[in-house]
């Protein structure tokens, strides 16, 4: 489970991420929805380390972020961010394998290689393992991205925007196989996501910022409501169930 | 792992090749004694692959921890603050306490102040909310300029003749190597090759950038702020042996990026060292013998290597 409590990120006057308090069950995909500029990644980033916090505190499993080494962190937590370049040249097989320096420190073993494998097949890399990052689509680095992620093999694992660069048949692809890691290997994953209707479809759990603060979290039933959208967004929503599954049509 | 062979092949060439422009600095045109020419020439040897040891290594490092390949240590002021730590001691207790003073110590001195600029500058760039490379590089150049003045400021109003005095310390060529010194530098170069090793697997993963390496569990505030602490003793090294050397380091290192056709450090570091080693004990070889110390060690390096620096550019870009 991730407790947060009582979490505040400021940049001098100006306040991103007001008091948060919230628990992020264990398993399962729990999205964090919002509008720009509402602290949905400060937030992630600040789980996942990579932002200090100004005030409170996250505990990932009992362990604080703040307090906890970083590489025992590594083994239990991992986190994509949206935009990642590189300046050194990589293959794909390099990438992911990199994945597993928490456990190895760069020297891989059998069983280091066996997981690669597995991530790349999971990912459906193959054919793409000995390419060169720069040689890919930015679909296709963001899939071998997320298969880095994965070959590190830890119970949480955060995205800030999977989808982003992905066509419609990639996104899909991207968020069945989330839920798949989720279902099958009991993974808790953490997401940002802007796609509200990939929110509904595929969240345990949803989790609605605005200002910096938590607004309404909760399962998706509760969240995609017109109501619920109007605190969100500012917005007139309109909610329908299509087969079983609740839609919003905002493109009007 | 596949891409190691050629890579492997390519570290036994250059060492080849190398331990080649060696031998021959040692033999050719050598008249007299062996037991007067090898120990001569043997003490220039040892101070080049020092220095090709420190450039090629603090310029790869330093590239690896700012995402840019085209920096060089020498963007961050630290050589003019080299040139301005020589200047201000001969301002401040004139040639003759210099001299007075053990070189040893001086060098130690140097060294410490020199790090201490570059973690201070690290630590107050990075500790708050913009970790901008750019804003980094601007006041690098920025304080290399401020150096810059103060040392000309300095050299235009102390005794002419301190300044020659000062001259001949800032640019020290490898005829003119103490051996005290030296030995002080081979020493300074191992504990940090200790270490540099001993972190070896860090540079892959600090490559990656901030986000990613944290993600895998490398401290990275602390993991850069030691980079810079080795990059700032080598280039420390480098420069109070022979004087700044700027273009160099950036050439090595990208013909070693080239040459290496990988991203492991472990066959870019060494591929990087032996192509230093080679450029310069084979420059001032064509300096000696070709020449006849008519020109500068540094125009012999900077002419042979920028046209091949320009001819791989040129081929990188059209394939």
């Amino acid at each position: 489970m991730i407790e947060i409590s009582n979490v505040r990120k400021s940049y001098g006057d100006t306040i991103v991420v007001q008091n948060v308090s919230l628990q992020i069950p264990r398993r399962g995909i729990t999205s964090i929805i919002g509008p720009n500029g509402a602290g949905k990644s400060t937030l992630l980033s600040m789980i996942s380390r990579l932002a200090p916090i100004t005030a409170g505190t996250v505990k990932v499993d009992g362990l604080d972020v703040t307090k906890t080494p970083s590489d025992v962190l590594a083994k239990r937590l991992s986190i994509l961010r949206q935009d990642n370049r590189v300046t050194s040249r990589l293959t794909v097989r390099d990438l992911v394998e990199f994945g597993r320096y928490p456990y190895s420190k760069g020297r891989l073993t059998a069983e280091d290689r066996a997981q690669a494998d597995k991530a790349i097949g999971f990912l459906g890399l193959e054919a793409l393992s000995d390419r060169f990052l720069d040689e890919l689509s930015g679909g296709q680095r963001q899939r071998a991205y997320v298969a880095m992620v994965l070959c590190q093999d830890t119970d949480y694992v955060l995205f800030d925007e999977p989808l982003n660069n992905l066509d419609m048949k990639h996104a899909v692809g991207m968020m069945k196989l989330l839920r798949q890691a989720a279902d099958t290997m009991g993974k808790t994953i953490v997401l940002v996501l802007h796609d509200i209707n990939f929110a509904s479809c595929y969240s345990d759990f949803i989790v609605a910022m605005r200002d910096g603060a938590v607004v309404r979290h909760g399962p998706p039933a509760e969240i995609m409501t017109s109501e619920a959208m109007r605190e969100i967004y500012d917005m007139d929503v309109e909610i329908r169930e299509i087969q079983g599954r609740r839609i919003s049509i905002y493109y009007t | 792992m596949r891409e190691n062979r050629p890579s492997i092949h390519g570290i036994l060439i250059l060492a080849a090749l190398a331990t080649g422009v060696i031998v021959l600095f040692m033999t050719v045109g050598a008249k007299g004694r062996w037991d007067f020419i090898l120990p001569f020439r043997g003490m220039k040897i040892l101070s080049m692959v020092l220095v090709a040891y420190a450039i090629a290594v603090s310029t790869i490092l330093f590239q690896t921890v700012s995402h840019n390949r085209i920096l060089t240590p020498s963007i961050m002021g630290f050589d003019a603050l080299y040139i301005l730590i020589q200047t201000s001691l001969i301002f401040a207790i004139g040639s003759a306490g210099v001299t007075a003073l053990d070189p040893r110590l001086l060098f130690a001195c140097e060294v410490a102040v020199m790090v201490a600029f570059s973690s201070l500058l690290y630590r107050w760039l990075f500790s708050g909310s913009s970790r901008s490379l750019h804003l980094l590089v601007l006041v690098g150049i920025v304080f290399g300029v401020l150096f810059r003045s103060l040392s000309g400021f300095m050299q235009r109003i102390i005794d002419p003749n301190e300044f020659v005095v000062l001259q001949d310390r800032l640019f020290a060529s490898f005829n003119t190597v103490d051996g005290d010194l030296l030995a002080v530098s081979a020493l300074a170069v191992l504990i940090v090759s200790i270490i540099v090793w001993r972190l070896m697997h860090v540079y892959d993963v600090l490559a990656l950038g901030r986000e990613t390496s944290i993600n895998l569990g490398v401290d990275h505030n602390r993991m850069v702020t030691i980079v810079l602490i080795l990059v700032a003793v080598l280039v420390s090294v480098s420069t109070a042996l022979v004087g700044p050397v700027t273009f160099f380091g950036l050439l090595v290192a990208n013909l070693a990026y080239q040459l290496a056709g990988t991203h492991g450090h472990r066959f870019v570091l060494p591929i990087a060292v032996l192509l230093a080693v080679i450029c310069l004990v084979g420059g001032q070889l064509i300096l000696e013998r070709v020449f006849a110390f008519d020109t500068a060690l540094s125009i012999v390096i900077e002419f042979a290597g920028g046209i091949v620096f320009l001819a791989l550019l040129i081929r990188g870009a059209s394939r």
